[in-house]
């Protein structure tokens, strides 16, 4: 058993390893669109993995989880539409400390109140009342005359992340390489990312940070979902995770050893609710665009089946399934108009048969 | 106030009550026996506007059309019960909703592929095209067709449901179902029974619409998650509970939007009315579940259980 585990594990690492250097491999290739399709999947990989937190640790089918991808963006978009066309001062800014704040705050708080209440209720409740909060934040973006309503918001320009003082002196000096160009040098570019934890000690000396170059927010992307996973496997094998997973199994249990499992959920819960925002964050980011269509029940119907489609019980499960979703999406769509039928037929398919997800049938296998 | 106006929209009201409630009506029915999430139950309100509007126009007859549709629906969920939905029945909630999320998508692109991205209307006879009058109140005829018609629907489901012995099977079903297998009913044939006749039910909601709004693509994704804010609030299983929810709801969002913003002028600026207004009338609906899971998690009348 240690040895599957094992090699599970190096599986994992393989796969991130994979997913990180495929768009740079394509470019090298000569198919620089698949940067893009990358920053895309691993955005939605955050996404799963924070409802995987939930569904697959905790047990909790949340129906709403769209709702804090919306949060997250329009954290990004209102601040900058202000900032852009003036009004409100005291939300208004460029700076992605700022937007990352209030996405995390507005989140956290949403979960909390919602959470507070639907965690009262159980099974089918729970999904309903979650799927209506989630509801209730739709049909607010679209009533939002002055932000687009329905028709969304476009935002100007990334989050910024470069120092106020920094970014004045011959900032363009510093000139990281452009993306436009083909005869691009990755390496230097590699480093940013990891510069970002130290900005605020030395004001010298950084290169500034700047979104626009679509290198370094991918790369900005898959810090994050490093970051997330890395929070969930150690939640997930922490006291609180065991609590979450033995309330899973068997609440009775666990209130008979004097364990209250509601005040665990409700952070699992925030938990969860924060890192989708942070996902939503990235996908204002990512699109130059936010709007309600973000928060319709089918996007979180697509983050459960991501979910499902990988596995509930692995940690790359959610990773597995956003990959496989953002690339069959790509493929089928290429291929025909109608792409939704293979698709739907894909989700029936894994729920009558496929047990477990694709993770779940890899095991299975290499346990044979 | 203007008393017109009120009238009209308590119809109007009234009217997408009725409609919520022809699609909850199943919704409870599958969900109470059958303990089934059943997304896909949009997808039957889509194709029974489909199959409407297709008959409709070949036969050029509404009412061929209608016949036409409830068959072919009720043949439809016959087929998917018996290839899809009977093996979902043992699994749980989440498994439910993944897999008749996926019946949804295959359906819509299905009336994609066959009749085309562009909606479809449905012609209406000479005589329903035409309004009643009734002293300043002016109704198109078909809105009262469409009120006559539920309300006829609501009694007879009723009729079947408390007087008759497939009612008392499916209310025996509702409270519970072990019981029911134990005494020797064949649970699966009444399974079966029970998802047909919600799905026509549903088809019905579809195509009685489908005159005013278009048979559409996706047409019942947002109304059945109303649908299920219905159930929910009436109680599960409930028939009676689906009734009295579905026109509850069909009254507080119509007359949430159309007179909100003027009760929120009473103690408010009326441009602060204007902007808060639609944004509340749109999660009256929601507010009132979440309030009603809170303080009566069983909804307002659950069916009597064990």
């Amino acid at each position: 058993m240690k040895g599957i585990s094992t090699i599970h594990r190096m599986g994992g690492g393989l796969l991130l390893l994979v997913i990180l250097l495929t768009p740079f491999i394509m470019l090298w290739l000569g198919k620089p669109f698949w940067l893009d399709i990358f920053t895309r999947l691993v955005i939605l990989a955050i996404a799963a993995s924070s409802l995987s937190l939930l569904l697959s640790v905790a047990g909790l089918a949340s129906f709403g989880h769209a709702a804090y991808i919306g949060l997250g963006a329009y954290a990004v978009g209102i601040p900058v539409y202000y900032e852009t066309y003036g009004g409100a001062p005291w939300l208004a800014s460029y700076s992605g400390w700022w937007h990352l704040l209030l996405g995390v705050s507005v989140c956290a708080l949403f979960a909390l109140v919602t959470g507070a209440i639907s965690l009262r209720t159980k099974g089918v409740h729970f999904i309903m009342i979650t799927m209506a909060f989630s509801q209730m934040i739709l049909y607010l973006l679209v009533a939002l005359e002055e932000f687009g309503g329905d028709d969304g918001l476009s935002v100007d320009l990334r989050s910024d992340f470069s120092l106020p003082d920094l970014s004045l002196p011959g900032a363009e000096s510093f000139g990281l390489p452009s993306v436009n160009l083909p005869s691009l040098n990755l390496p230097p570019v590699n480093l940013p990312p990891v510069n970002l934890p130290t900005v605020s000690l030395p004001p010298v000396s950084l290169p500034p940070v700047s979104l626009e170059e679509p290198w370094v927010f991918y790369l900005l992307c898959f810090a994050l979902l490093l970051l997330v996973l890395f929070i969930v496997s150690k939640l997930k094998h922490s006291h609180f995770g065991r609590v979450l997973q033995a309330a899973r199994q068997n609440e009775q249990r666990v209130r008979a050893l004097g364990i209250n499992p509601y005040r665990y959920r409700l952070l699992a819960f925030v938990v969860a609710g924060v890192f989708a925002g942070l996902s939503g964050f990235l996908f204002a980011n990512y699109a130059y665009f936010v709007s309600p269509s973000m928060v319709e029940w089918t996007r979180s119907g697509e983050l459960m089946f991501m979910v499902i489609l990988g596995g509930v019980s692995s940690l790359l499960g959610p990773v597995v399934g956003a990959s496989v979703f953002v690339l069959l999406e790509h493929f089928l769509s290429r291929l025909t108009v109608f792409w939704h039928l293979p698709f739907g037929l894909l989700l029936l398919m894994v729920v009558l048969f496929g047990r477990g997800g694709i993770i779940g049938m890899l095991k299975r296998d290499s346990q044979q | 106030m203007d008393w017109v106006l009120v009238l009209t929209q308590a119809l109007n009201g009234l009217q997408l009550g009725i409609l919520l409630f022809l699609l909850s009506a199943g919704l409870t029915l599958t969900f109470g026996i059958m303990d089934l999430i059943n997304l896909a139950h949009a997808s039957f309100f889509m194709l029974g506007a489909f199959f409407c509007a297709s008959a409709t126009l070949y036969f050029d007859s509404f009412l061929i059309g209608i016949v036409c549709a409830v068959l072919g629906t009720a043949l439809l969920a016959f087929v998917v019960e018996k290839s899809v939905i009977s093996h979902l029945y043992v699994r749980d909630h989440l498994d439910q909703l993944l897999a008749t999320f996926g019946l949804i998508l295959i359906a819509d692109t299905g009336v994609h592929l066959i009749w085309g991205p562009a909606g479809l209307a449905i012609p209406l006879p000479e005589p329903l095209q035409g309004q009643v009058r009734v002293g300043e109140l002016v109704v198109p005829a078909y809105r009262l067709l469409i009120i006559g018609v539920g309300l006829f629907i609501a009694a007879s489901l009723y009729w079947l449901v408390n007087k008759t012995r497939a009612g008392m099977l499916i209310r025996a079903g509702a409270s519970n179902r072990q019981m029911l297998s134990t005494l020797g009913i064949n649970v699966q044939l009444l399974f079966t029974s029970v998802f047909i006749l919600g799905a026509v039910l549903a088809g019905l909601g579809g195509l009685l619409i489908a005159p005013i709004t278009e048979a559409s693509i996706g047409m019942g994704n947002d109304i059945i998650i109303t649908a299920f804010v219905v159930i929910i609030i009436g109680g599960i299983g409930s028939i009676k509970g689906a009734f009295v929810a579905a026109l509850l709801i069909g009254f507080i969002d119509t007359f949430g939007r159309a007179f909100l913003d003027s009760i929120f002028a009473l103690f408010m600026s009326v441009d602060a009315a204007e902007t808060a207004a639609p944004a509340v009338s749109a999660i009256l609906v929601y507010l009132l579940m979440a309030l009603v899971l809170v303080w009566r998690p069983q909804g307002l009348f659950p069916p009597k259980l064990r």
